[in-house]
């Protein structure tokens, strides 16, 4: 039977088209994927993002235990409530899993990792915690909501939040959450995070309330919005699907997620440490771009990319990892893993015939705005 | 619930086929092909005078989800391919049975088309499908 969320019953309800997702069944679209990516650029759009897994470490070693477990630096999280964005490596370097920190307090940090991953996340966070005096706790009891758009944020603290509560959610900083008391006594907590490039929350709540506030959304105006929306929105902002553009058999330096992986301080021993450093030693790592499609045509993951030979570097072969055709700019766009050589020009395998694709800087879309340029040249 | 037009023929893979007066048989994928598949942003037909077969990949329909082929329900030569989609792959979305149509093939034998699936057998197929 695949796993359902709290919010399940609804997306039946509301027409949605539902698909297996890691186990889940979740809704792709409820109706156009297409006019929910454009709600979600031009206006605001929930997603149900419940099948994420909410994990709760407690305990005086929660701070040595994260030091441990992520290759990003949980060093960085001084102020309460601030979120830090990394991957959890094996000992090879490979990726287990991307996820978000919260910091809430120097006994509690708050973690979510992804759907399909969970399982295994729990039992090699659980593995590696002995000794460091923290306790792991699965939320499987809550919701999860992104209500993301260049709305959102406005029109959830009018509609959903107690007027005592409004003026602190609305006042974080990016990348930032906080615990909200509600009037029912219960606590949600409200975080400036999501996937889609645009401004926005995510709110962890109780289960019960989920539908409500849903509801109270689409009357609003807010669009509800699938996962199939939800993937060209992070395409589009450049951001990663772990088991697409990531896993256990890549590690962080050739999946654009160098930025993640803190080396400093030196002394951190996080897993994966040694096996990234002679990675970087060795300086010969992939590269991670965007591809713009100048063929007519939709990339896809794993399609071949032809980098041809520039100067005295040799033609070589890469290929796509996720690949969609892109609501705003109306064309073809993916991420792809190329040879470090690789120039402004590249053609891509699609069924057979190759096709022109150009090589831009992600992300393609940033707060509504087309960053890269679009014209043939 | 799925609209299954009367008046043609279908593939268990959700294409359709139309006899047309003049000989030639007009092809293209059903409601529940399109519903399936979503907001279709680009499809790709054959050139005009491939011969194609019964069963044989002619052409391909991507959604923003993903890429699918479509097969020739008949044998024959396809004599014309619907331009207006290069453009407006929606199309296929908006009016499947009409504006939709993807090509025209020549039929090698116009038996083939009575062989396929009428409406209520292609209904039965989307009910056993549960769709």
């Amino acid at each position: 039977m695949p796993r359902i969320t709290p919010l399940h019953g609804l997306h039946v309800a509301l027409g949605a088209r539902m698909v297996d997702f890691g186990g889940w069944d979740m809704p792709v679209h409820y109706g156009s994927q297409i006019e929910e990516h454009h709600a979600v650029r031009r206006n605001a759009g929930v997603f149900d993002v419940s099948h994420m897994c909410v994990i709760d470490l407690h305990g005086a070693g929660a701070r040595a235990f994260l030091e441990r477990l992520i290759a990003n630096d949980v060093g960085k999280l001084r102020v309460a409530g601030k979120a830090l964005y990394s991957c959890m490596l094996n000992e090879a370097g490979g990726v287990l899993d991307d996820l978000i920190v919260y910091f809430m307090h120097e006994q509690w940090f708050r973690v979510v990792v992804n759907a399909g991953t969970r399982d295994q996340d729990l039992a090699w966070m659980r593995a590696q915690a002995a000794g460091f005096g923290v306790t792991i706790t699965e939320r499987a009891d809550l919701a999860m909501i992104a209500v993301q758009g260049p709305q959102a944020r406005a029109i959830v603290a009018d509609l959903l939040l107690p007027s005592a509560q409004r003026a602190a959610c609305l006042a974080q900083e990016a990348f930032f959450g906080r615990e909200c008391p509600m009037p029912d006594g219960s606590v949600w907590f409200v975080a400036r995070t999501g996937y889609t490039g645009e401004d926005g929350f995510e709110i962890v709540l109780p289960a019960a309330a989920a539908e409500p506030a849903w509801r109270a959304l689409n009357a609003a105006g807010v669009a509800s919005c699938g996962l199939g929306a939800r993937d060209t929105l992070r395409l589009e902002a450049g951001m990663n699907l772990y088991g697409n553009d990531m896993d256990e058999q890549h590690h962080p330096l050739e999946c654009g997620l160098a930025w993640t992986v803190a080396f400093a301080p030196p002394d951190r021993e996080f897993i994966g440490r040694p096996a990234l450093e002679s990675i970087r030693a060795r300086g010969d790592s992939k590269r991670f771009v965007g591809l713009l499609l100048e063929d007519r045509g939709v990339l896809r993951g794993h399609q071949r990319v032809l980098v041809p030979a520039m100067g005295d570097a040799p033609a070589g072969e890469g290929e796509t990892t996720s690949g969609t055709f892109s609501p705003t700019l109306e064309r073809s766009i993916a991420f792809a893993r190329v040879p470090r050589n690789v120039g402004e020009r590249v053609q891509v395998d699609i069924r057979g015939k190759l096709l022109a694709a150009r090589v831009v800087k992600l992300p393609f879309v940033r707060h509504g705005r087309i960053l890269i340029s679009t014209s043939q040249e | 619930m799925s609209q299954v037009a009367q008046d043609i023929r279908y593939t268990k893979s959700h294409e359709w086929a139309r006899l047309l007066p003049d000989g030639t048989v007009e092809i293209g994928i059903s409601d529940h092909a399109q519903g399936a598949l979503g907001d279709l942003v680009f499809v790709e037909t054959p050139d005009v005078g491939r011969a194609v077969a019964t069963g044989e990949a002619c052409a391909v329909v991507e959604s923003v989800k993903a890429a699918s082929d479509v097969y020739s329900p008949i044998s024959g030569t396809v004599v014309a391919v619907n331009a207006e989609l290069a453009t407006t792959p929606e199309l296929i979305n908006q009016d499947c049975y009409g504006r939709g149509w993807m090509m025209r093939v020549q039929p090698k034998s116009a038996s083939e088309v009575e062989a396929m699936l009428d409406a209520a057998a292609y209904a039965a197929v989307l009910a056993a499908e549960g769709g």
